[in-house]
């Protein structure tokens, strides 16, 4: 087990809280899910797990409200089923039929120090070596690779990353403390078809979120 | 040809005399950054746009497709601009080979478990929405470029497309401008009886005298894999990029055009630099910051000359406009 740093900054985030994801509104802060993503974005194989354990908010809590046209309707599958198997069809989507305006609370300017644990999975293989990952991961990371652009909470929202060797050598993050509520912590995978949410009690104290275990008795199903 | 090299990408693009991309929530005003005055534009907006473009400038007439051949069907329509029948042949054939070929060890997500899941709950119909999922990539841009969620309620009948856009933002903030307008008509009976035959109403517009507005944009040559984005592809991208503006004219618009299109293409796949030190490369700045900008010569924009970065090694930047 090793533990990285990552300083992710972007003009924009998005990490919509379930309640209300109509109309979106972000949590205050970046989620351990979402963290996690950035994460893997850098580096994910099937051997190994990000677990999220800290969060560092570097910059004060901001928001936007924003208005787009969004789309209503999803894909259908037993629609495209059929054209697949006829040859012909009428698949497609008119925006104009379908329409839906949808505001969003936003987050704006953030900017965090991301503190995640590299894990091997239990059933990763007798000949696996932590020490592979972790140095994939310090060379991607340090050069600015990654598999795809990580993004704050939402695709549209990219993130510039940046590896922190030394997190001690940092500037302080903001001085605030409050009571976040209830946030998500990460969606439990073990059935995929249905992926159950998790939660814990998340608190700032001085612009520093510890996130419980995953495993541990904070985090509520 | 499938994509072998990490893209990042700054798009910049101005408006003269028009709405780029109006506010629902402030009666149609041009999109603004309350706190800061610049003016936004979506990455839907772009998108609608490339689609639009792309919709309009390929061929979508019904025919049988090759064997193999990948189409450019626009899934998300927009009516005004493509009322082309609809009715359309599909080619019902296996994907060609190039996508059948199984990526890197490490570009796997956790479809194949997710899939698993979906054999479960679909009762013995196998991977079928893996296989239509794989079928509206290839005859369809917009899906295998950006993305498209599927229905079934299964979770993961998702396709993530390779391109992500962000929002535009303006280098200046901008300033609206309201306009009211008259008509020499009446839309009813009632109205024109109301003006005792006068029949003139009032309109408003908004427009922004002059902004120039940028972009950035990123190109996952591992999601492209997973939906068949190929380097023709990708050509089309950039066209649509260069281009978009020349086809969406309209009253609400006024003059818009791609005045930049900055292309940093990585050597390897996992690219060579992070995206940010090189979107910082490309410096837009007014001339003279003490007179309002009414033009793109307003404007000094610092860019290094094309060709291979000596900053950045294994980093090739080309400049598409």
């Amino acid at each position: 087990m090793n533990t990285y740093c990552l300083e992710v900054s972007g003009d924009y985030a998005c990490f919509t809280r379930p309640e209300m994801k109509v109309e979106r509104v972000s949590y205050d802060i970046i989620t351990p899910s979402s963290a996690r993503a950035i994460f893997e974005a850098i580096l994910w194989k099937p051997q190994i797990q990000w677990q999220v354990r800290g969060i560092e908010v570097l910059r004060p809590i901001r928001w936007i409200s924003l208005r787009r046209n969004e789309v209503g309707g999803i894909v259908s599958s037993r629609n495209v089923e059929t054209a697949m198997r006829t040859g012909t069809g009428d698949l497609g989507l008119d925006i104009e039929d379908d329409r839906q305006q949808r505001a969003g609370l936003f987050l704006r300017d953030v900017a965090y120090r991301l503190h995640a644990e590299l894990h091997l999975k239990r059933d990763a293989g007798a000949d696996e070596h932590p020490r592979k990952y972790q140095e994939m991961f310090e060379r991607r990371a340090e050069k600015g690779q990654c598999v795809n652009q990580p993004y704050l909470g939402c695709r549209e929202f990219a993130a510039a990353f940046r590896l922190i060797r030394d997190p001690a050598a940092e500037p302080p993050p903001i001085a605030e403390s409050r009571d976040l509520g209830f946030m998500l912590h990460d969606l439990d995978f073990s059935n995929p078809a249905d992926p159950k949410p998790r939660f814990f009690r998340a608190s700032m104290e001085k612009g520093v979120v510890t996130v419980p275990a995953w495993d541990s008795e904070e985090v509520r199903g | 040809m499938s994509l072998t090299n990490r893209y990042d990408f700054v798009l910049l693009f101005d408006v003269r005399d028009g709405n780029p991309n109006g506010d629902p929530d402030a009666g149609n005003l041009p999109r603004l950054d309350a706190e800061t005055g610049h003016g936004l534009v979506t990455d839907v907006c772009l998108k609608r746009k490339v689609r639009n473009f792309v919709g309009l400038t390929q061929d979508q007439g019904e025919r049988d497709p090759a064997p193999g051949e990948k189409r450019f069907e626009i899934y998300v329509r927009e009516k005004a601009v493509l009322n082309l029948q609809h009715q359309r042949a599909y080619s019902a054939l296996k994907l060609d080979a190039e996508d059948a070929e199984a990526p890197p060890l490490e570009l796997v997500e956790p479809v194949p478990e997710k899939k698993a899941g979906k054999k479960e709950k679909r009762k013995g119909s196998g991977d079928s929405v893996g296989k239509a999922r794989d079928w509206m990539c290839q005859n369809f841009f917009d899906v295998r470029t950006f993305g498209a969620v599927m229905s079934l309620g299964i979770n993961c009948g998702q396709v993530r497309g390779p391109v992500q856009l962000t929002f535009s933002r303006s280098i200046d903030p901008i300033i609206s401008q309201e306009h009211s307008i008259t008509r020499m008509a009446v839309a009813t009976e009632a109205e024109a009886l109301k003006q005792d035959g006068d029949n003139r109403t009032m309109g408003r517009k908004h427009t922004v005298p002059y902004g120039l507005y940028v972009a950035h944009g990123f190109v996952s040559s591992f999601l492209a894999k997973q939906t068949g984005f190929n380097e023709d592809d990708l050509g089309l991208l950039w066209q649509a990029l260069g281009q978009m503006f020349e086809h969406d004219r309209s009253a609400a618009r006024g003059e818009m055009a791609t005045r930049g299109l900055y292309v940093f293409k990585h050597d390897s796949e996992l690219g060579n630099a992070p995206a940010h030190k090189l979107f910082e490369l490309i410096q837009v700045a007014r001339k003279d910051p003490t007179a309002p900008a009414r033009g793109i010569d307003d404007y000094r924009i610092t860019a290094p000359i094309a060709g291979r970065l000596d900053a950045f090694p294994g980093v090739e930047l080309r400049i598409l406009v």
